[in-house]
């Protein structure tokens, strides 16, 4: 088995609601909670769930762009949660951070070239003579040229755009990429481009990717394994042939079975949801899942299930699978 | 089996003028939707879908946007050429339509009652508030929403988002539209509440018979949802065919990459297809076929003449020179007869 390059232990990530004049805290949003989880060095972990349910705050806490309320995550070896800012912002340059939109994430006003520079910069990576070749030779990585450096963001096209994000990620030689939707704001065509991308540096450049998505065609695509999420929790983690194959949480089957196949011969059972997403400052009792849940038990809306591994290497957050 | 076409586009071309001159978003599309039909228009970002529903309600932001040419038929009436105030005796009434975000279209300082009751009171001016909120609440109930009578009273920022659109979906079909126009209506939604939705949609196509044009980027949503398919490329249709043929024997090469480069959730492929390049600005490209600089089957003619849509069969149209018949001899002169005689022996 490969080794464990990230480890993340009982996670938790609550956001204070305030209100009125004196900003009083009023309650919490629970967006992470409680999740625990590993990544082996060299795969990708897909971690897919329904608007709000946590995925980008996870990524976030592991980069500790957030501050964890609780929990642990260890890198390569080092925890994480345990550094002064600074030696995390040493770090940093293992971990890098693709995000959905690559326009807000780009600097309009920067050159491309000095957009690739900074995080070379910011970490004292190289002199100016090797920082200007390295910009040339990762724009050429991600299929970009040289002649593109001087020009800014708003002259590319959003695929265009999302290579330079990827470029940037790469810039500092990181271990691990924290991809957050990063083609869900490309159309099909040029989405297939920049998946193909990724996967072929993966295997180039020996990364590490997180995934974060909220199409589950394109997860399964790229990911080895995929965790699903709702309202904060973790619900489900499994090999991704498995997880597609027989779903075990009921979330996850809805899920999965919503997804609009595009193929008009495909005949399948369809499990509807009634009722919306519950808020995650006021996450039902129990199973976050069980006012949504069509298997709902009574066990369901008293305790809350344990996350804990049911067939090898799948693990599964449901009290349907306690006897297991 | 021939039903009625409800609504029939004709040579529509709807022009903006910008500083970078005359661009035409839509550039003379015709096709049509018949009664009780849910017809579907594909294509990617910034390829005309939301100019062609919005040109049918009469809502090009004009300026800098016009109607150029063509006409739009409902029912047999010309839409394109009726004044404001004609158009708003039509606009819910005839042809309704439900937009991506509901948040943008509901009043956010009113509430939801109040928008469902003024709706249904314009174009029924003799209907008395009763009247009105009993078929408000009723419209609420056929799309499923929960508690209709409290919901009545509360304001669009209550709401999910999911029923959010529910109320829009109520609200267009308020008047019993003939058409019903569906630009994007899930795109906003995740997937549990998109899956509701488009079953509320089916579910209501099938009971009230109220045509839908219904307009996506998503394949998988066209593939679960509709009978017919139009597909748009840069401003034109490029490819018009029943669902089952779209998916099955796509003909214009951009429709063959586009549905090989959507990762099918049911299987896994080594590597996505890809088409390469990028989909082009709009009157960027002003000789030959539009796909010809991303096209892998492209020839010299594609970079001279403008295809037109050739049939496939009667149902069954593309705008690719591989279905022009009178290209076999070209093509078997230029290429040597080797490239593309495998697919003319198909057509
Ligand atoms: N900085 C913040 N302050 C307060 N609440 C936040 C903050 N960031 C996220 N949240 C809340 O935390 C919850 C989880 O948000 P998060 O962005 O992680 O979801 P997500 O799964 O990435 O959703 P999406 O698919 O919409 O990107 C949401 O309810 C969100 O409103
Ligand atoms: N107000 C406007 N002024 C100038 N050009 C416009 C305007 N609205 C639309 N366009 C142009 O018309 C073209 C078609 O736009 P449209 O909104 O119909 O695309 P779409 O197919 O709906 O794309 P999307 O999937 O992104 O919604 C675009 O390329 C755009 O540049
Ligand atoms: S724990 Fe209970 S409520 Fe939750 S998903 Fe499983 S069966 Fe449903
Ligand atoms: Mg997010
Ligand atoms: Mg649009």
């Amino acid at each position: 088995m490969a080794n464990v390059l990230l480890k993340v232990e009982n996670l938790t990530k609550y956001f204070p609601i305030r209100a009125g004049m004196l900003a009083r805290k009023v309650g919490d949003v629970k967006a992470v909670n409680d999740i625990s989880f590993e990544v082996y060095e060299g795969e990708t972990l897909g971690i897919v769930g329904e608007s709000g349910c946590g995925k980008s705050t996870t990524g976030r806490v592991i980069m500790r762009l957030h501050e964890p309320t609780s929990g642990k995550v260890t890198f390569d070896g080092v925890e994480l949660t345990a550094l002064s800012s600074e030696e995390m912002r040493k770090v940093r340059r293992d971990i890098q951070m693709v995000f959905q939109d690559p326009y807000a994430s780009l600097n309009p006003r920067h050159t491309v070239e000095k957009i690739l520079e900074e995080p070379l910069i910011v970490h004292g990576i190289g002199s100016a003579e090797e920082r200007r070749r390295k910009v040339i030779e990762y724009l050429e990585v991600v299929g970009l040229s040289a002649y593109h450096a001087k020009r800014y963001p708003h002259q590319f096209s959003g695929g265009q755009r999302q290579r330079i994000g990827i470029a940037r990620a790469l810039m500092t030689n990181p271990k691990l990429i924290i991809a957050d939707e990063p083609v869900s704001a490309l159309d099909v065509s040029i989405q297939a481009q920049v998946l193909n991308l990724m996967q072929k540096l993966q295997e180039d450049l020996k990364l590490t990717y997180i995934f974060i998505a909220h199409d589950l065609g394109v997860v399964r695509h790229i990911s080895d394994r995929v965790a699903v999420m709702y309202l904060g929790s973790m619900v489900e983690l499994a090999a991704s042939e498995d997880l597609y194959a027989e779903p075990l949480h009921p979330y996850s089957q809805a899920l999965l079975s919503a997804v609009p196949i595009p193929d008009p011969n495909y005949e399948r059972e369809q499990v509807i949801l009634t009722g919306d997403i519950p808020s995650p400052s006021n996450p039902p009792t129990g199973c976050a899942f069980h006012t949504r849940c069509p298997m709902a038990m009574e066990v369901c809306k008293q305790q809350v299930p344990q996350f804990r591994q049911v067939k090898p290497g799948h693990s599964v957050a449901c009290h349907l699978y306690n006897d297991r | 089996m021939s039903r009625k076409k409800i609504l029939e586009v004709k040579d529509l071309e709807t022009s903006f003028f910008t500083d970078d001159g005359r661009i035409a978003a839509v550039d003379h599309i015709s096709f049509s939707v018949e009664e009780g039909e849910i017809l579907a228009i594909v294509g990617e970002s910034g390829c005309g879908k939301s100019v062609t529903s919005l040109s049918i309600m009469g809502l090009v932001p004009s300026p800098p946007g016009k109607i150029t040419a063509g006409e739009i038929l409902l029912d047999g009436q010309n839409l394109a050429t009726l004044s404001e105030k004609e158009m708003r005796q039509i606009r819910g009434k005839d042809v309704a339509m439900i937009f991506q975000e509901p948040m943008t279209s509901l009043n956010p300082l009113f509430t939801i009652g109040n928008q469902m009751m003024e709706a249904i009171q314009i174009h029924n001016k003799t209907w008395t508030k009763k009247q009105a909120k009993e078929r408000a609440i009723e419209m609420m109930k056929l799309v499923g929403l929960p508690r209709a009578e409290e919901l009545f009273k509360e304001y669009p920022h209550q709401l999910s988002g999911g029923m959010r659109q529910r109320v829009m979906i109520a609200m267009a079909l308020v008047c019993d539209p003939k058409v019903l126009i569906a630009d994007e209506p899930t795109t906003a939604l995740d997937v549990t509440i998109q899956a509701q939705i488009l079953k509320l949609m089916k579910d209501l196509n099938i009971r009230l018979q109220t045509a839908v044009l219904l307009i996506t980027h998503d394949l998988g949503v066209v593939a679960e949802t509709c009978e017919r398919v139009i597909v748009m490329y840069a401003g034109q249709i490029v490819e018009q065919a029943p669902v089952q043929e779209i998916f099955k024997n796509p003909q214009h090469p951009y429709t063959k990459g586009l549905i090989q480069s959507v990762p099918d959730m049911r299987y896994k492929k080594d590597a996505l297809y890809s088409i390469p390049g990028n989909v082009p600005k709009p009157g960027s490209i002003q000789k030959g076929c539009r796909f010809a600089p991303r096209c892998e089957y492209a020839f010299p003619r594609c970079s001279e003449e403008n295809p037109e849509l050739y049939s496939k069969t009667k149902a069954h149209t593309a705008r690719c020179f591989l279905l022009d018949s009178e290209n076999e001899v070209v093509l078997h002169a230029e290429m040597g007869g080797q490239v593309n005689g495998e697919r003319i022996a198909e057509s």
